[in-house]
């Protein structure tokens, strides 16, 4: 029996000579928090990108809560990435030109929510963030523990399954990093979000239930499932 | 401590005497403090003692330094048992670390698996500390962080000895 809400087979994925994943195999299981580490190159994004639909593999499968990824047109992938997963990066990527508040709206905008709704929801999940009084600034304005905060609120405001998050500390000095992975590891764990973080830095894979270690395209070691 | 287990490495390979095991010693674990051969032969005597070595020949008109030994099999099930463990995460453990590394490599025994066996363990380790630190007032938090930052560096240590296996075992088995 295999109770995962994700889970890949075989993954394979090459850019040009490069060999990026090299069949990759894993299962991650609702409401877990996963690392995924190893160092500078050795795929991890890569596998997070194809964990979360934004890649295709050249090879092998992602099925999530039953669906298999490559089975969807690139309309249904994003719409499931939209409305099932939710997104954070190392620099938060926000857009540089929208208020933290309709940054955080944004994806319920696009999905059809009423813009007065939608920023009822962005406010509410900025004030359970700690970043209520930044609601009106735009990213420039804000410091990178400030940004990581807005993205982690654009990414939970659509009440994911899932959130995947490259580097979400990459830019922090070591303060704001705890501070941005308390909040991240506290609201996944209150809402039974499963979380997939990629990085480099084991004191942000201290925060998970697991770590999954990546070498050469491949998985390395893994800890048991808990 | 792990002088003990380094000449059990040693002997594990061939039959040895004290000087002999002095120079493969230094030759590995230097690192500009040569072992003096008064604990060589202090942890041979309590190696002897405890019966993970034994006498193989003692040649004649000799000191100290001419008994020959060579591993028993209880001491080979101790080394085994020791490079197979992780230790338990605290300071100061890098030259542990590097002994049970380099001693894998050298008696031909997967230093990767010990690697991988010893991250876990430091992990969970900073796992129990994070936990700890969630919540908690600031001093504990602080007192926290001292121990999770030595242990990250050991990490870092680990993965950077981990990507570079194949290289050391060339360097110290030739």
């Amino acid at each position: 029996m295999n109770d995962g809400i994700i889970d890949a087979k075989g993954l394979v994925k090459d850019f040009g000579t490069t060999k990026a994943l090299r069949g990759v195999t894993l299962t991650i299981r609702g409401g877990e928090m996963v690392a995924i580490a190893g160092p500078s190159g050795a795929g991890k994004s890569t596998l997070l990108y194809c964990l979360s639909g934004i890649l295709q593999p050249d090879w092998g499968t992602v099925t999530f809560a039953g669906r298999r990824l490559e089975t969807l047109g690139e309309a249904d992938r994003a719409a499931l990435r939209r409305r099932e997963f939710g997104f954070v990066f190392q620099f938060g990527q926000l857009v540089s030109e929208l208020r933290a508040v309709d940054n955080v709206a944004l994806p319920l905008v696009i999905d059809g929510v009423r813009r007065v709704e939608a920023t009822h929801r962005a406010l509410d999940w900025l004030e359970r963030l700690g970043a209520a009084d930044v609601a009106r600034e735009t990213p420039d304005e804000l410091s990178g523990g400030e940004v990581q905060r807005v993205a982690i609120a654009r990414a939970l405001v659509t009440g994911p399954r899932v959130v995947f998050a490259d580097e979400p500390t990459g830019a922090l000095d070591s303060i704001a990093g705890d501070e941005v992975m308390t909040v991240l590891t506290e609201h996944a764990r209150a809402q039974g979000i499963t979380l997939v973080v990629v990085t480099h830095e084991p004191r942000v894979a201290a925060y998970m239930h697991r770590e999954i270690v990546v070498r050469d395209g491949t998985v390395a070691s893994r800890e048991a499932v808990r | 401590m792990t002088v003990a287990y380094a000449l059990l490495g040693f002997l594990e390979e061939e039959t040895r005497h004290g000087y002999d095991l002095k120079q493969a010693y230094d030759a590995l674990f230097d690192a500009g403090r040569p072992v003096q051969f008064g604990q060589i032969y202090a942890t041979l005597g309590r190696l002897e003692r405890d019966g993970r070595i034994r006498l193989a020949a003692q040649e004649p008109g000799q000191g100290p330094e001419r008994k020959r030994y060579e591993i028993t099999a209880e001491g080979i099930d101790e080394l085994h048992r020791w490079l197979s463990e992780p230790e338990a995460p605290e300071p100061n453990l890098q030259r542990t670390l590097f002994a049970k590394t380099v001693l894998a490599l050298t008696t031909g025994r997967d230093a990767g698996a010990y690697l991988d066996a010893q991250r876990g363990a430091h992990l969970e380790r900073m796992r129990e500390l994070t936990a700890l630190k969630t919540g908690a007032d600031l001093a504990t938090a602080l007192l926290a962080d001292f121990a999770l930052f030595h242990l990250e560096a050991d990490l870092r240590w680990i993965e950077q000895t981990r990507g570079r296996l194949d290289s050391l075992r060339q360097e110290v088995t030739r």
